[in-house]
């Protein structure tokens, strides 16, 4: 009986493993869970019921649904995971968990291995140093990756690709590996429910679908929770239809976030945020342009800010010493000629190109062409709308660049999330030293299952992982399929749990339904359906989020700039927000998936105002300043800061942990120079 | 930054329940409109958030029709310019053309194999479930990615 608007259907399932997501991180565990649920199956007879829900369509949702030019995480054979989990720390200004790093680390190239069986291009470079793209590599018979191929290298840890097609191939195994009966479309999951007999423990999730008035309710043992990082919760620069434009996909609304938070997980360095410094408008990735192409930036003068403000770096040791100073440093460079009016800094990508071509042949010089449109082509198509629309081309003309509003996810060049469990073979810490963790909290790195948040049962990756940045697609990838593992364990540990939601089914449905219902109840108050005083439209919400969050939460609107008393207001105005949530209305089943999406964002960003809050230092400067704690204060907080939520009475405990390297950090250092 | 649907090239799919631009959408943004209510075009499809498209062009990619295009954002970029895929089953074509007229061309591979050859477990091992402890994947011994690493660089171990 299918369900109407005002009276949705409501269907309940039971299952032993839930994957909520379709990106891949959740591609990843589909494919590594099933083989080792049928080896279960073989030695056991147990079939475990495995099911996987998407707000989207698997062959495109996910951070890489357009596709990539690069696999930014390729470790290869000459370099060591150590060398890696060193890298992940010094970018992420020394707090990152090692034993997550190391162990993404040396796992991820198995991932790739199988992308390029499964039938992702990949660049090889022949016996002769000459370059060819994935298709051409074959035809030359030049070999796999995995059998001693050589990748071609845009920087250290990356490897390019032709990554049109990236997330459909990888979909196809995962949806191959699941098959169609296990997979849910269509169906945002926007609540996790606890055990009734243990709060500490994962029991179910519920949802809806975007296409049918139903409802959906399920029981797991283990849930994979990997639906993004968050995008959208600051003003972004373009205000207009442009809005969607976002550097990372708009779709990302902190679902993952919002929803572990509820449920009792802790959460680490939610005060970390990604600030890109990309092409202006459109985006566009930069690291080719800088790796590849050798393309260098300037100030509207012509001068290198990365080497006129060099001695900047200084005030940051140790991170600023590093052969490669990290993301925010070089922000931090860039930030001050914008600031002192030095402005617009420009990619010099005319010199660059001019400069390649000396050395090649015109039939190299077409090829690097179409390699510096493929890049964008690949992974950021509207940066090609800007330059065809202003007659940007590269080599007669420069580009110019600006850094971003800030973004929150695990994956790229940031490192909030989730606290996980680790690996047990690495030396990471058994006991915690810093006083203040909640009592209920484990004392370790590691309790037991990879990827497990501390909720029994509740496990993530990509994204959701947190204090280990760096893994991008393929690490994301491997992650998934290292919590995969992991959460077969638990299941088969505790064969005999049954789960029972702590929620009922009505007040489960009535919750996810009430959007819907504020507005068939008061849409006729008013003759203009988006101005009534009963609801907000999730779209004024979110705008209102943005607002908060840009002037007083170190948006762009203050170059990245706060202070304890800015917080303080933002803080007042958050509560607000979040009571005014409850007001939300849907007219139709689009508008109830962008009130959830925009709930899991004021959760997220009001973890982020919190931590900020709690961290009385500037860790990240580029990224944003505290102007009240403007510098890093390596004696007092070099540590985690993580934190847990209580969803009744809606109230976030910010703690410390203590920061302990697994991996000696001094290689990267270069001796401080005198300051 | 949006994508918009040409009127006589969609045929809504051809009266199927839904589109192939909504099937794909990782934002839910394209929409049927089955009676013409809300674009004046019936049994065509549109785009109904303009303001949230990301111009991943995953519906341009899989119009059978060919019906989507790209205007890109009016708040920012100068009118004028166009980029148009062409995709395959084993490259995509692109073309290219600026405000001023100047037109490029580039066709890239985008996949090795045939769309739908993926073999996921063939070739590979069966896992024993007493190995679900151990460190690493189950392709692990024969997709030859695993990097054990330097014991001495684990300083606390």
């Amino acid at each position: 009986m299918a369900g109407t608007f005002d009276k949705p259907e409501v269907v309940q399932e039971e299952l032993d493993v839930l994957l909520i997501g379709g990106g891949m991180a959740c591609c990843g565990t589909a494919y590594e869970i099933m083989r080792w649920a049928e080896a279960l199956k073989n030695e056991t007879g147990k079939d475990l019921k495995i099911k996987l829900v998407d707000k989207a369509a698997l062959d495109r949702s996910g951070a890489v649904a357009m596709g990539l030019s690069a696999i930014n995480t390729y470790i290869g054979d000459k370099q060591d995971p150590a060398d890696y989990a060193r890298m992940v720390s010094n970018d992420l200004m020394g707090i990152t968990r090692d034993d997550l790093t190391y162990d993404c680390g040396r796992n991820v190239d198995d991932s790739v291995h199988l992308f390029e069986e499964w039938g992702l291009p990949i660049w090889k470079t022949d016996a002769a140093g000459v370059r060819h793209d994935g298709a051409d590599a074959i035809k030359e018979g030049l070999p796999l990756l995995k059998d001693g191929g050589l990748p071609v290298r845009s920087g250290k840890w990356q490897i390019m690709i032709n990554g049109e097609s990236y997330k459909w191939i990888v979909a196809e195994a995962a949806k191959k590996a699941l098959g169609l009966a296990r997979i849910e479309e269509r169906v945002f999951i926007v609540h996790l429910i606890n055990d009734k007999n243990d709060p500490s423990r994962i029991a179910g999730a519920a949802g809806f679908s975007v296409r049918e008035n139903k409802i959906y309710i399920y029981k797991a043992k283990a849930i994979m929770l990997a639906a993004g990082g968050c995008v959208n919760i600051f003003r972004p620069r373009s205000v207009g239809e442009a809005s969607g434009r976002a550097w990372y996909p708009v779709w990302n609304a902190g679902s993952t976030y919002a929803m572990a938070a509820e449920a009792g997980a802790e959460l680490t360095l939610m005060e970390n945020r990604f600030v890109p410094a990309r092409f202006k408008d459109g985006y566009g990735p930069v690291g080719a342009w800088f790796l590849l192409f050798k393309a260098r930036a300037a100030n509207a003068y012509g001068e290198d800010y990365m080497t006129k403000n060099k001695d900047m770096l200084n005030d940051y040791p140790p991170y600023g010493q590093a052969a490669v100073p990290a993301s925010c440093l070089r922000n931090h460079l860039m930030l001050k000629e914008m600031k002192e009016g030095r402005g617009p800094i420009w990619m010099d990508t005319v010199t660059a190109l001019a400069k390649l071509r000396e050395t090649l042949s015109p039939k190299e010089v077409k090829h690097l062409e179409a390699e510096a449109w493929e890049d964008f082509l690949d992974m950021c198509i509207g940066q090609c709308g800007v330059w065809v629309g202003e007659n940007i081309e590269p080599e007669k003309k420069m580009s110019e660049l600006m850094p971003t509003e800030p973004y929150l996810l695990g994956s790229h060049s940031g490192c909030c999330g989730i606290w996980v469990s680790g690996p047990t073979d690495l030396g990471a810490p058994t006991t915690e030293t810093e006083a203040g963790v909640p009592a209920h909290l484990p004392a370790g790195w590691n309790w037991g299952y990879r990827s497990m948040t501390t909720v029994k049962g509740l496990f993530t990756a990509g994204d959701g992982v947190g204090a280990s940045g760096h893994k991008f697609s393929s690490g994301s990838h491997a992650e998934g399929r290292l919590a995969a593992k992991a959460m077969v364990k638990y299941c088969l540990d505790n064969a005999d749990f049954k789960p029972e939601l702590d929620e009922t089914a009505e007040e489960i449905a009535s919750a996810i339904w009430k959007p819907v219902r504020t507005f068939l109840e008061f849409k006729d108050y008013s003759t203009a359906i988006d101005v009534n005083p009963n609801y907000i439209t999730p779209k004024m919400l979110q705008m209102r989020l943005q607002k908060i969050m840009d002037e007083y939460v170190a948006g762009v609107a203050t170059y990245y700039t706060t202070n304890d008393k800015m917080l303080a207001v933002a803080e007042e105005k958050l509560e607000m927000l979040k009571e005014d949530a409850q007001k939300m209305r849907a007219k139709d089943l689009h508008e109830l998936l962008r009130a959830w999406e925009n709930y899991h964002r004021i959760l997220t960003a009001e973890a982020h105002m919190k931590h900020i809050q709690f961290r009385e230092e500037s860790r990240y400067p580029g990224f944003y300043y505290r102007t009240d704690k403007n510098f890093v204060d390596e004696k007092n907080w070099k540590c985690f800061v993580n934190s847990i939520y209580d969803k009744k009475s809606k109230k976030w405990t910010c703690f410390k942990r203590a920061h302990i390297d697994l991996i000696d950090k001094s290689k990267l250092f270069k001796a401080a120079a005198p300051h | 930054m949006p994508t918009f649907v040409r009127t006589e090239k969609c045929d809504g799919c051809k009266g199927q329940d839904k589109t192939a631009c909504m099937y794909i959408c990782p934002h839910d943004l394209m929409k049927l409109d089955k009676d013409g209510s809300e674009t004046g075009h019936a049994m065509k499809a549109f785009n109904q958030e303009p303001e949230q498209c990301w111009e991943c062009y995953s519906c341009v990619k899989i119009c059978p029709q060919g019906a989507i295009e790209c205007r890109h954002y009016a708040d920012v970029v100068p009118l004028g310019g166009s980029v148009q895929p062409m995709r395959g089953s084993d490259s995509i074509m692109w073309t290219i053309k600026f405000r001023n007229g100047v037109v490029k061309r580039f066709k890239f591979p985008i996949r090795t194999t045939p769309e739908g050859s993926i073999d996921p477990f063939g070739g590979k091992p069966m896992p024993k479930v007493a190995d679900l402890d151990l460190p690493g994947v189950f392709t692990k011994e024969v997709m030859g990615g695993y990097r054990a690493g330097n014991p001495a660089e684990l300083i606390r171990k």
